[in-house]
């Protein structure tokens, strides 16, 4: 429905008089695409399998495992912010995604001789630190390289090629140990190829930041500031959406929990689990662009509500019990629609709310605080879950989703004119 | 450096990674055909010796690698005699067989089969998650199977699933839907994990693991009040001795240290009392009795990846360790 309504008002836009310049992708994001998706496909074909390695050729204590991953998931955090602020303090933002991704990809040949408990441990964490540091600077410089009336088309291509190498992933995995059963190995040096490659794409065809910024200046009336402070970056417009995106946030229920809802529905074999992430991976990667071209014409915090809306449904799909099937799948599609008017879209609107050499800093707050209050969530859910049963649990978050909504467009609004 | 010249560096990278991984998958898959061809590293017998049999799945190379294998009791080092059945963990009693079984596919899904006394199918059905623990009970009515769930939580941390069944009929559902009674201690489903079932021969009663964190509580269940009762803590993956009186399990040691090794105990169940048995290395098994008075369980190898063996230890704390069948894992000892 929004790909119509999206289509609809370009064509309009675009026959007008004095309309926008036409949206030309900037060689920087395509390429920042291809580093993502291939990333994606080293990352996401390790993590398919990985599960399996620890428990049936490892046979490590599990339970432990998972206790020190939500540890990570802090540490992350805390290093995505540390990161997005260097990038934007030193101006390399280039280098410190460079950094991020490179030690991804040494945690791959970690990955080749871990042995043990401690030594996997140590290699989840190094890839997570990768992780953390390579996202804010990464979108940052998407926001910089994209034509500022196409920001959230700009996101939408990035996060569409992103999605595509997730998808891939886990495909790659499942081949490779179709034809070599106990082949982890063979998936480990498949997985660090990619990431070599990826490494490659950012080094040789990225331009770092600072090299525009001669050309850049011209276009942006504010000379440059050289020195970040924390209140160029702590506006109140900034605040505004990051209390938006983490009360929001709190009520974003994992994908996990909503499939299991799904599953205990409508009865299908576990087998059949993971195409539900399959489904929303496809919805995501279909609608990702034209969710970031809604947001350019329609606007964005308009658009971010709006996927917030299309998550309500998702909710309000699963719970209902007539429709079968179709429930499923309309519920993979408006996971789907969420994604893909949520993420991108957020981080061009922390990287429009923030000063031109506090980007980074910007987006990494957003994003982070998103990350920290999902989590809670999730661990929220599970608590909720457990106390009231799973139909009534969704059915409170369902509602206090539907009460948040309108608060939260209320005070958005008020943060728009910087986005418009 | 002009972009032709980054091009070129880029096709360089792109055939060595891709040609490097390639070399070595068409490697890996050439040496895993080989491999399975071979004839296996263990001595195989072409029949069962007659009387009580030990059960495991026979991970030496070669032919027959992944396959149930049985030897006597009475000559554990001696030949081995394969069948057709492929399992992960299996497990014996009576005329019933539990296998479970990896199934290759984008989701980590676990086949549990059972099985009657001649290898025919009485009941298959999936579990999501990857094979970790299987028990039946003595008389073979009762089946219990542990999965590992990867991914179902924002964490991405691992859970356990476990699940008691009828093995001829229905299933009791998830054990983490149990009530339990932790004194002091109130716990979640998120947080609960439930694992490492023992059956007692009642028909009813059985002991698990409860975990939550790095605590763990040995718990008594009842199938019938769908209860879980801890009745001792820092206890995993309970085995009850074939008379009932005892519990191996594994046990942190009490070196701070050494917080992710497990040792092998036995708890005395009518005193309380814990004897720490002469193995002194990690075990990430569930013990299995040969007899009243001797503890098998399964240590990895190191290399290959998932190839281990079997090892037996008194049960009284006594003696020391000693191998008791090469190549092997999720030994199953069938008494009558």
């Amino acid at each position: 429905m929004y790909l119509s309504l999206s289509d609809w008002r370009s064509r309009k836009v675009d026959s007008g008089p004095g309309s926008v310049p036409p949206f030309k992708l900037a060689p920087t994001i395509l390429a920042l695409g291809i580093v993502s998706l291939l990333t994606d496909v080293s990352s996401e074909s390790v993590a398919a399998v990985l599960p399996l390695y620890v428990t049936a050729s490892l046979g490590l204590s599990t339970i432990a495992y998972g206790f020190v991953d939500g540890i990570y998931q802090g540490i992350s955090a805390t290093v995505r912010i540390a990161a997005g602020w260097t990038s934007d303090r030193v101006g390399i933002p280039k280098w410190v995604a460079f950094l991020g991704y490179g030690l991804s990809a040494v945690a791959r040949i970690g990955l080749l001789a871990a042995d043990g408990f401690s030594s996997l441990a140590t290699v989840i964490a190094v890839d997570r630190f990768g992780k953390g540091i390579r996202t804010a600077p990464r979108d940052a410089m998407i926001r910089f390289a994209a034509q500022p009336e196409h920001i959230g088309r700009s996101f939408g291509v990035h996060r569409m090629l992103d999605t595509v190498g997730a998808a891939l992933g886990p495909l790659l995995a499942f081949v490779i140990l179709l034809a070599i059963p106990n082949g982890y190995h063979v998936v480990f040096i498949a997985s660090l190829a990619f990431a070599f490659i990826g490494l490659a794409v950012l080094g040789l065809f990225v331009p770092n930041e600072r090299r525009r910024s001669a050309v850049v200046k011209v276009r942006d009336p504010k000379p440059a500031t050289p020195r970040l402070r924390f209140r160029d970056v702590n506006t109140p417009g900034m605040r505004r959406l990051l209390l938006v995106a983490g009360v929001l946030g709190l009520l974003t229920v994992g994908d996990g929990f909503l499939y299991l809802v799904l599953q205990a529905r409508t009865a299908f074999a576990p087998e059949w689990f993971p195409l539900l992430y399959v489904g929303t991976n496809i919805a995501y990667l279909l609608l990702a662009i034209p969710m970031g071209r809604l947001a350019d014409k329609w606007g964005r915090t308009r658009v971010f509500i709006a996927g917030h809306v299309a998550l309500l449904a998702a909710y309000v799909c699963a719970m209902t019990s007539w429709g079968g099937p179709l429930t499923a799948v309309g519920t993979l599609v408006l996971l789907g629609v969420f994604y893909a008017a949520t993420d991108g879209v957020l981080a061009a609107l922390a990287g429009l709310l923030s000063p031109r050499q506090g980007a980074a800093t910007g987006i990494s707050a957003a994003q982070t605080v998103v990350a920290v209050a999902r989590l809670a969530a999730s661990t929220g859910f599970g608590f909720l879950w457990f106390a009231i049963g799973s139909q009534a649990a969704m059915g409170v978050v369902a509602l206090l989703l539907a009460i948040a909504l309108p608060a939260a467009a209320g005070l958005l609004r008020t943060a728009k004119q910087a986005t418009a | 450096m002009n972009t032709g010249a980054r091009s070129l560096v880029l096709l360089v990278v792109v055939l060595l990674a891709l040609g490097g991984a390639g070399g070595y998958g068409a490697w890996a898959y050439a040496r895993q055909q080989e491999q399975s061809r071979a004839p296996s590293q263990a001595s195989i017998a072409s029949a069962a010796a007659a009387g009580p049999l030990i059960y495991f799945r026979n991970t030496a190379s070669g032919q027959g690698q992944g396959m149930v294998a049985t030897v006597p009791v009475g000559d554990p080092q001696g030949p081995r005699t394969l069948t057709a059945q492929a399992c992960d963990r299996i497990y014996v009693a009576a005329d019933r067989r539990i296998c479970l079984h990896a199934k290759i596919g984008l989701a980590n899904t676990t086949d549990e089969e059972i099985f009657d006394a001649d290898w025919h199918l009485l009941r298959t059905r999936t579990l999501d998650g990857a094979p970790n623990r299987a028990r039946l009970s003595a008389d073979g009515t009762l089946a219990a199977s542990t999965v590992f769930v990867a991914g179902t939580s924002y964490l991405g941390g691992f859970s356990t699933a476990t699940e008691i069944s009828a093995s001829d009929g229905q299933s009791f559902g998830n054990l983490e839907n149990f009530t339990i009674n932790i004194p002091g201690v109130t716990l979640s489903a998120a947080e609960r994990n439930v694992w490492g079932v023992t059956f007692a021969d009642d028909g009813d009663t059985f002991y698990a693991t409860v975990g939550s964190g790095d605590r763990n509580w040995l718990v008594r269940g009842s199938i019938k009040q769908r209860t879980l009762t801890a009745i001792h803590t820092g206890v995993e993956c309970p085995s009850l001795s074939p008379d009932g009186t005892r519990i191996a399990f594994k046990i942190k040691p009490a070196d701070p240290n050494e917080q992710k090794t497990r040792i092998l105990a036995v708890l005395d169940l009518a005193t309380g009392k814990v004897t720490t048995l002469a193995e002194g290395r990690n075990v990430d098994d569930q013990a299995e009795w040969l007899n009243d008075s001797t503890v098998l369980y399964g240590l990895a190898r190191g290399a290959p990846v998932g190839d281990s063996d079997i090892w037996s230890v008194p049960a009284d704390g006594s003696g020391k360790p000693t191998l008791f069948i090469e190549h092997a894992w999720s030994p199953s000892v069938v008494r009558q």
